[in-house]
């Protein structure tokens, strides 16, 4: 390990934002050939850092040796022509055009026609392609679009892309994020056959199993400091947590406190118009208990749940609050009806970016703020977004801020504040916690009991195993779109529910 | 202002200038051309530049609440016309030689201005209706609706120019109240009007969610469609009320009235700072936005430009301005 050489060095990286230094002094070593972890709670600078390597932000301070030059990337295609490529935890594919063409988009193969005009070498395309695609293990066609792929098929097609750049460093940035447990393996399998060929990867991640799994190396980050590089055989989780946090977490998740009532949400039969998507899935779910829904990536649990919020159609059966059935159409009947859901998709159809803290904790509560029949009260607007900043330590300059300046974490307590004053009777949470850092999760796992004790109902969707078991009450498992069971607590492990997971595969 | 003359020094300067581009650009102008004319600051310039934009900042205002919910209003000239003719064919003076309607009786300015925006209005719920129901993208359903009212006006007016408005009708546009022209009083209470529905209703909030984010605001329960389609009513109320007034000012008025102004206003928009993006946009800039263009129109006039190059000198400013004014919503490096 230590004898291979550095292919990648940072020295003494610092960097200033009005009013935030985000990169003190920090300096990160990445060795030929090996997998580097990358870890820090959201804000420790992970991505700051990640940003100057790729030329996207210049240097306050410090330098950036690549193969033992020094060099200044001034944008991302620099980094890319050196030989860095980044795979981002949000991909961005062109939907409607191929896997070639999204593979050699920018630098399409050319030829000469009548030795003049030079035009696109579809067949050569068509050829690297088809040898990119059996270096990622991927046995698809490359005319295929890409809105036919899975997210993991996606993100392969962008393992294939930075191989096709000869990249050396290839900086992962939460890959598996959206990615099934057999998913995972497989890319496993391909950092493993990079790794084989001298290519180095930072891997970016909150997942500390997988890290201590895949990782040669971890460094740390705190508040935008180095704190230290280990390697990843001398390390535990408790070790990481304690570096990460600078302080002992002492449990993961808050003791269970709440005490599960009378049915309170009862759904029966229900079965979506598409014919892949969920069918056939009943479950009631109890006042003040904490429903999990676990399953694969794939299993339709999303889809589930967007059904039942009238965000998808629903071809048959009924859905019952409090014992009555009730019709839900559209997602504002929903929230008529005290439902509430926190998507997964938190920048798809969560926060509104360009909108301030303050509108986005308002907007689905306006009515109680309405006085003379039309009427906004902007004091009294003001006033709950302040009350739900200090309830939930939301870090934001001001309720005035743009939320898309704060941080994953914070941005997901505003959408929960968000529901919270439309004060819903059932809370339907999608990946809850989904690249969120380990502080953060606690809150909101808090936040999630405090209202189970409140009477409510929490739905959530986790594919989490461990957030699975330390929250729940009951976990129900999916498995293509159908039910396969419904594990209480105290019967619920690890075996049982990926058991139930595959179930019909 | 202290804080504005505080961030005049040291490296918040250019941020300064970046962030009140719009103003500095409308002081640029004001300046520049007062020195080569001074008859451009008369009191009589002045009002005339404050009457030719108050009825474009109507039109504005209705096209910025579809701008805003990344929408477009391809038909708002059309609608103005409709107005026009509305008003103009109902209004006539009883003893006028030509009369449109022959036979008809003297009617009730404020009657016909109701009919006008309810007619101008239902065209916008069509509008908004073909928006949410059919799907049809803003852009599409509003250029065919453009076509469709140009030839409506044109088959209802038989082609021909309609004149001999009636003295109480063309008061709104030549009277004073307080020594005010009207025109600027009906503008600025628009103004207040928009103001207020965009700031202090639930309505304004939603045209700023659905900008913002149109899945998360579906999410959180915001009625997409109805919002939708009250934006669209609202903006033909606003065109209505437009040209009904457009018609009284010139004392006449044909099919033709307020062809290319959906342009305008949508340009006046951006160069307010209204983002094509979604979710951004002020009354202030929209405000400001209008003045600019018509204050760049007066004051290549007053310099002599020759007519067939203001259109190059407007086109170039346009872009010039919004060039400048987005610089303040790019992410800083």
């Amino acid at each position: 390990m230590q004898h291979l050489d550095i292919i990648l060095a940072m020295n003494h990286v610092s960097k200033s934002f009005p009013g935030v230094k985000a990169l003190d002094d920090v300096s990160f070593h990445v060795r030929r050939g090996t997998v580097h972890a990358l870890m820090g709670e959201n804000g420790a600078g992970k991505s700051t850092l990640m940003k100057c390597l790729f030329g996207i932000y210049s240097l306050d301070e410090g330098e950036i040796l690549f193969d033992g030059k020094q060099v200044h990337f001034h944008n991302p295609e620099d980094a890319l022509k050196a030989g860095i490529s980044m795979i981002h935890q949000e991909l961005q594919p062109i939907p409607y055009r191929n896997i070639a063409e999204n593979l050699w988009v920018g630098r399409y193969p050319s030829k000469k026609i009548l030795g003049l005009f030079s035009i696109v070498d579809h067949k050569q395309m068509k050829q690297r392609s088809e040898e990119l695609l059996k270096r990622v293990h991927l046995n698809l066609n490359p005319n295929t679009l890409l809105k036919e792929l899975s997210v993991s098929q996606i993100q392969s097609i962008e393992i294939a892309k930075a191989i096709s750049y000869n990249a050396k460093v290839i900086i992962m940035d939460e890959p598996t994020s959206s990615l099934t447990q057999a998913e995972v393996n497989q890319l496993f399998e391909i950092i493993n056959a990079l790794k084989n060929l001298g290519v180095s990867i930072i891997y970016i991640s909150h997942k500390m199993e997988e890290i201590l799994k895949i990782s040669d190396e971890v460094t740390i980050m705190r508040d935008g400091k180095y704190i230290g590089t280990w390697l990843a055989k001398e390390l535990t989780m408790e070790k990481i947590i304690k570096s990460m946090v600078g302080r002992e977490l002492v449990n993961l998740y808050p003791p269970k406190t709440n005490v599960p009532g009378e049915v309170s949400f009862e759904v029966k039969d229900l079965t979506s118009t598409n014919p892949k998507s969920f069918k056939n899935v009943s479950f009631s779910a109890h006042k003040g208990e904490i429903f999990g829904i676990g399953g694969l990536v794939g299993a339709q649990r999303t889809e589930l749940v967007e059904g039942i919020f009238g965000l998808r159609s629903i071809k048959s059966g009924e859905i019952y609050l409090h014992n009555k059935k009730i019709e839900i159409k559209q997602p504002h009947s929903a929230v008529k009806h005290g439902l509430a859901l926190v998507t997964e998709d938190r920048r798809g159809n969560g926060i509104f970016g360009v909108l301030s803290v303050r509108d986005n904790v308002a907007v689905a509560s306006l009515d109680d703020f309405v006085q003379f029949h039309f009427i906004l009260n902007n004091a009294k607007l003001n006033q709950l977004a302040e009350t739900n900043i200090k309830k939930l330590s939301i870090k934001t300059p001001s309720t005035k801020t743009k939320i898309q300046s704060l941080s994953g974490g914070n941005q997901q307590k505003v959408i929960i504040s968000r529901w919270l004053a439309v004060n819903p009777d059932i809370f339907i949470l999608d990946e809850p916690t989904r690249g969120i850092d380990v502080g953060a999760k606690y809150e909101i796992y808090s936040i999630m009991l405090d209202l189970a004790n409140q009477g409510k109902t929490i739905i959530m969707i986790s594919s989490e195993m461990s957030e699975l078991l330390g929250i729940s009450d009951r976990i129900m498992v999916m498995c293509e779109g159908r039910l396969s069971g419904i594990l209480d607590r105290s019967e619920a492990n690890q075996e049982k529910i990926m058991a139930l997971a595959t179930a019909y595969m | 202002m202290k804080k504005f003359l505080n961030n005049l020094k040291g490296p918040n300067l250019k941020n300064t200038l970046v962030d009140n581009a719009m103003y500095l650009i409308l002081l640029s102008i004001l300046v520049l051309v007062s020195i080569v004319q001074p008859l451009f600051l008369s009191t009589n310039n002045l009002t005339n530049i404050l009457m030719n934009s108050s009825i474009r900042i109507l039109i504005a205002l209705g096209v910025s609440g579809a701008l805003i919910t990344r929408g477009t209003d391809l038909s708002a000239g059309r609608i103005v016309g409709v107005g026009a003719v509305i008003g103009g064919t109902l209004l006539q003076r009883p003893d006028y030689a030509a009369k449109f309607f022959p036979g008809l009786a003297d009617m009730p300015v404020l009657g016909i201005l109701l009919l006008a925006v309810t007619i101008t209005a239902l065209i916008g719920l069509v509008n908004g209706l073909v928006i949410s129901y059919l799907h049809v993208p803003p852009f599409i359903a509003t250029l065919g609706m453009q076509s469709i009212l140009y030839g409506l006006s044109l088959i209802y007016t038989k082609s021909q120019p309609i004149g001999g408005l009636k003295d109480d009708y063309t008061y709104l546009a030549t009277g004073r109240i307080l020594n005010i022209p009207i025109l600027i009083l009906i503008a600025i209470a628009m103004i207040g009007v928009m103001w207020f529905l965009l700031n202090m209703t639930k309505f304004g909030k939603y045209i700023y969610a659905i900008g913002g984010n149109e899945s998360a605001a579906e999410v959180a329960g915001v009625n997409i469609k109805w919002t939708k389609i009250r934006v669209y009513i609202l903006a033909g109320l606003f065109y209505g009320l437009a040209g009904f007034l457009l018609a009284a000012k010139s004392g006449g008025a044909t099919a033709n009235y307020g062809i290319g102004y959906e342009l305008e206003a949508i340009a006046a928009c951006t160069i307010g700072g209204v983002s094509t993006a979604g979710g951004v946009g002020k009354i202030q800039g929209i405000v400001s936005g209008v003045l600019v263009f018509e204050m760049l129109k007066t004051s290549l006039q007053f310099l002599r430009v020759p007519s067939d190059l203001q259109y190059v000198a407007i086109g170039t400013v346009i872009v010039i301005a919004v060039a400048i004014d987005i610089r303040k919503y790019l992410a800083k490096k």
